[in-house]
Formats: structure tokens, C-alpha cells, sequence
């Protein structure tokens, strides 16, 4: 069977190392083969960006090469797919090579789209991209007080990020010497300030504890850079001295360009991971529409249930189970607390008040997530 | 054509059922009805809530099987 796995972020090398792993005797045979396609060399942890946005880590720390976290039995090219051609079960990609498949798994991810609202990619600082969080950062330095506003688009990758940005911003500050000369204001589309209703009842009093003022159903019109105001839909106007967002996303171009799905999510079956109407194509990770949150843990979760899955059909030509929307996110609640949340279809989450030994196993997670790439943990 | 599209946020704790009609909205045309499917109970009270805040049309609200099935209409 040839598996072409498109995308090698955290989805994508999870499941390829996850299936190198369990078919060793078919790949060695060659009853099995396992290539993927990538748009880069280097694999970003992504996660990492919020520390880079704050000064609590560095650029290369958030980088490996790809090549080293897979399994050396998979054909890694870096050649990204331009041209999805699924009734003849071919890409094409960027060098004009095309690439067979019995089975296809698309991870390609996702994208920030501040440029969905007018005035936002201009006025405010965002941490999803290494420039930009690099950027922001060095706005924070030079910041010297007034109205910190976050504000928050949808939908958006991980879904803890404005919690976390918020807090960590609060003992930034803090740190600094400046908690008198800042407020940090702090907004949410829907009527609480966090979409999971567990999360809001510890957060809103965090917030209320530490001064930080919050309003809710609010979502991003328009930003006046002019008068440093931001617009809501609902008719509210926030002023800020420093515009902080968690934009909305899209999914990858070429996923739109291939009209696989609207503003690049592909239609996915939520509990088998195929794509809707499709038996030989698999979405993994933010690519999917299932409404989950875009999280690594999401894509990490999905990837063990493909793993086994795909790793079964090549064994006995039936998967074996289905992927029961298990998430599991870490939430910072500043520079040295944090707890989690996890919950799959059937079960909310239940957070737990913050301790130092969860932000202390966060933060080796930030390590050890290269062994999970790597399919090891 | 105005068209009734499903948005279907079943057992869907995060983003939740709100976030995303909040995203089929943007991508619908004036005049849409979108059909929100909820198993969470307060879905039919925070969506009307927000639907009329932000001035779309609340349309309908029921519950079956345990399912809330609530239809808004894009208004702008």
C-alpha cells in the first residue's frame, strides 16, 4: 500500500513515525511504503511562539530539521503538493512531480488571516508567526504603559492562546515594574471568556483578581489605527495603546485553490477522520472542519487513531477504532502557574486551580514534544 | 439564493456551537438560514442572545432527543 502523507508539521510526523513504527516488516517487504511531502525542511514547534512573544524563549529553540525526527524508512521530499487530483489518487506537486497513492492523509495546517478584518494586520502585534512574534516582543520592550487590549478572532489556533497571552502579559508587566502603568484589557466573541464553560468560571475571577478587566461577545469589526480604537460587531469600541490579537485562521491556499474545502477546511468525518465522501483520504489536525479545537493536541490525539487505524487496514484491511475527540491543553496562567484542560465529545473539561509542578511539566514538555514527534511518547 | 445550511457543533465543547455559527455567518450570504445542531442545553439561550445583540434574525428554537436545533437568518 502507498501512503502519501501531505504536511510535516505536528500531525503529519506524528502519524508518519506512528506507522513507520507498526509496519516495519511491510515496509522492508515493501507491501507498504510511506512518503511525505513537505513545504519545508525544518519543523517548527509552534507552541513555542507565545514564549518567543514574551522573551522566554529563543528562535532556534523552536526548531529541528525535519529530516532527523523521521523514521528513516519513510521518503521525506520537500516538494509541496500544489494539485490534489483524488479520482485518479495523484498529486502533482511544486516541481512537477506526481506522486501515486492508495491512501492519502492531508495535514497541511493552518494559517493566520488577520487580513480578514481591515486594519488589523497593520495595527495590531500577533505571535503566530516567528517574524511576528519576534516583532511583538520587541514592541512589549518598548512599551512604556496605557491600554494593553487583546482581542480575539475566530476561528483560531489553540484555543487557550488569548488566556495564556493575557497572562503572561500580566506578569510581564509585572516583572518589569509597570503592573501601575498598564491595563490589560482582555476580549472574547462569545458571553464568556473562554468557549469551554469550565474554563471561564476559573478565568473570569483570575482575571477579576488580578485587575485584568474583560468584555464579552465581542467580535473584531474594524481597527482605526488613526484613533487606536478596535470595532466590534456587536456596535462596541474598545481605545488601546497596544493592540494585541489572536486572529482568525484559514486553512492552507492550496486546499482552497483545490476547492477541498471552504476557506481551506476539508469536509471530515469527525469520529473516522476520512474525508467526507472519500475512503482513501484522511485530514488530520487544523485541516479538518470538525468543530474541535486547532490545537497539537488535537492533531497528536488524531494521529495515534490513524496510526492504528491505517496501520491496521494494511495489516487486515480494516481500520479498528474511531477517534473519540479527545483534546488535552496546557493553560499557562502566567510565568510560573499553570494548569490543564482535557475533553473529548462526551466530557467537558474539569480545570483544576493552577500550580507551579503543571507549568514546571509544561515546560518540559516544551522538550520533550520532540520525542513525541518522533512518535515516541 | 438564500439556502439553510447545517452547522453542526454536537458534542462540540470547544470552540462550541456559538464559535461556530460565528464562522458560518461570515461565510454565508445575506438572507441564509443556518441551522445550529447543539447537544449543550445553554446554546439556546447564548445564541439567541448574541444572534439579536449583533443583529441578525432569530428564527427558531427546539429541542429533540436531546439535540437543540436552533435557526438563525444572516440579516447583514
Amino acid at each position: 500500500m502507498k501512503i502519501l502523507i501531505v504536511g510535516g508539521g505536528m500531525g503529519g510526523t506524528i502519524l508518519a513515525n506512528n506507522l513507520a513504527r507498526r509496519l516495519v516488516q511491510e515496509l522492508k517487504s515493501g507491501k507498504a511504503q510511506i512518503t511525505m511531502l513537505s513545504a519545508s525542511d525544518k519543523h517548527m514547534y509552534q507552541p513555542g511562539l507565545l514564549y518567543l512573544a514574551v522573551g522566554r524563549m529563543t528562535p532556534d529553540e523552536l526548531y529541528r530539521d525535519q529530516a532527523g525526527l523521521l523514521e528513516p524508512s519513510i521518503l521525506f521530499h520537500v516538494d509541496p503538493v500544489e494539485e490534489f487530483h483524488l479520482d485518479a489518487n495523484q498529486v502533482k506537486t511544486k516541481s512537477g512531480k506526481v506522486h501515486t497513492y492508495d491512501l492519502m492523509v492531508i495535514a497541511t495546517g493552518s494559517r493566520m488571516y488577520p487580513e480578514g478584518i481591515p486594519g488589523l494586520a497593520e495595527h495590531a502585534e500577533t505571535f503566530y508567526t516567528e517574524a511576528s512574534a519576534l516583532k511583538m516582543f520587541k514592541r512589549l520592550q518598548s512599551f512604556e504603559g496605557g491600554k494593553v487590549v487583546i482581542a480575539v478572532g475566530v476561528p483560531h489556533k489553540c484555543p487557550m492562546a488569548p488566556l495564556e497571552i493575557t497572562f503572561m502579559l500580566h506578569d510581564y508587566f509585572k516583572d518589569r515594574g509597570m503592573s501601575d502603568k498598564v491595563q490589560l484589557h482582555y476580549t472574547y466573541p462569545i458571553n464568556r471568556v473562554h468557549s469551554l464553560e469550565n474554563v471561564a468560571k476559573w478565568a473570569a475571577p483570575e482575571m477579576d483578581r488580578l485587575g485584568i478587566t474583560y468584555e464579552t461577545f465581542f467580535n473584531m469589526k474594524e481597527v482605526d489605527g488613526d484613533k487606536k480604537v478596535v470595532r466590534s460587531e456587536e456596535g462596541g469600541e474598545v481605545p488601546y495603546d497596544l493592540l494585541i490579537t489572536i486572529p482568525a485562521h484559514r486553512g492552507m491556499e492550496v486546499v482552497e485553490q483545490n476547492k477541498l474545502g471552504q476557506n481551506g477546511w476539508i469536509p471530515t468525518n469527525r469520529t473516522k477522520l476520512n474525508m467526507e465522501g472519500r475512503e482513501n483520504v484522511f485530514v488530520l489536525g487544523d485541516t479538518t472542519n470538525i468543530p474541535i479545537s486547532k490545537a497539537g493536541s488535537t492533531a497528536h490525539f488524531e494521529a495515534d487513531t490513524l496510526g492504528e487505524n491505517i496501520a491496521a487496514m494494511v495489516k487486515m484491511g480494516t481500520p479498528v477504532r474511531e477517534y473519540d475527540g479527545k483534546v488535552f491543553c496546557f493553560i499557562e496562567a502566567g510565568k510560573d502557574r499553570a494548569t490543564y484542560a482535557m475533553f473529548n465529545y462526551q466530557t467537558p473539561p474539569d480545570p483544576k486551580a493552577p500550580t507551579k509542578a503543571v507549568h514546571w511539566f509544561k515546560m518540559a514538555y516544551n522538550k520533550l514534544y520532540w520525542v513525541s514527534a518522533r512518535g515516541l511518547l | 439564493m438564500a439556502e439553510r445550511k447545517i452547522v453542526d457543533g454536537k458534542g462540540s465543547f470547544c470552540p462550541g456551537p456559538l464559535m461556530e455559527l460565528i464562522v458560518a455567518l461570515k461565510e454565508s450570504q445575506v438572507g441564509d438560514e443556518l441551522e445550529v445542531l447543539s447537544t449543550d442545553k445553554g446554546s439556546a439561550n447564548d445564541i439567541p442572545e448574541w444572534v439579536r445583540k449583533v443583529g441578525h434574525e432569530f428564527v427558531s428554537s427546539s429541542e429533540d432527543g436531546g439535540v437543540w436545533h436552533i435557526v438563525v437568518r444572516k440579516a447583514k
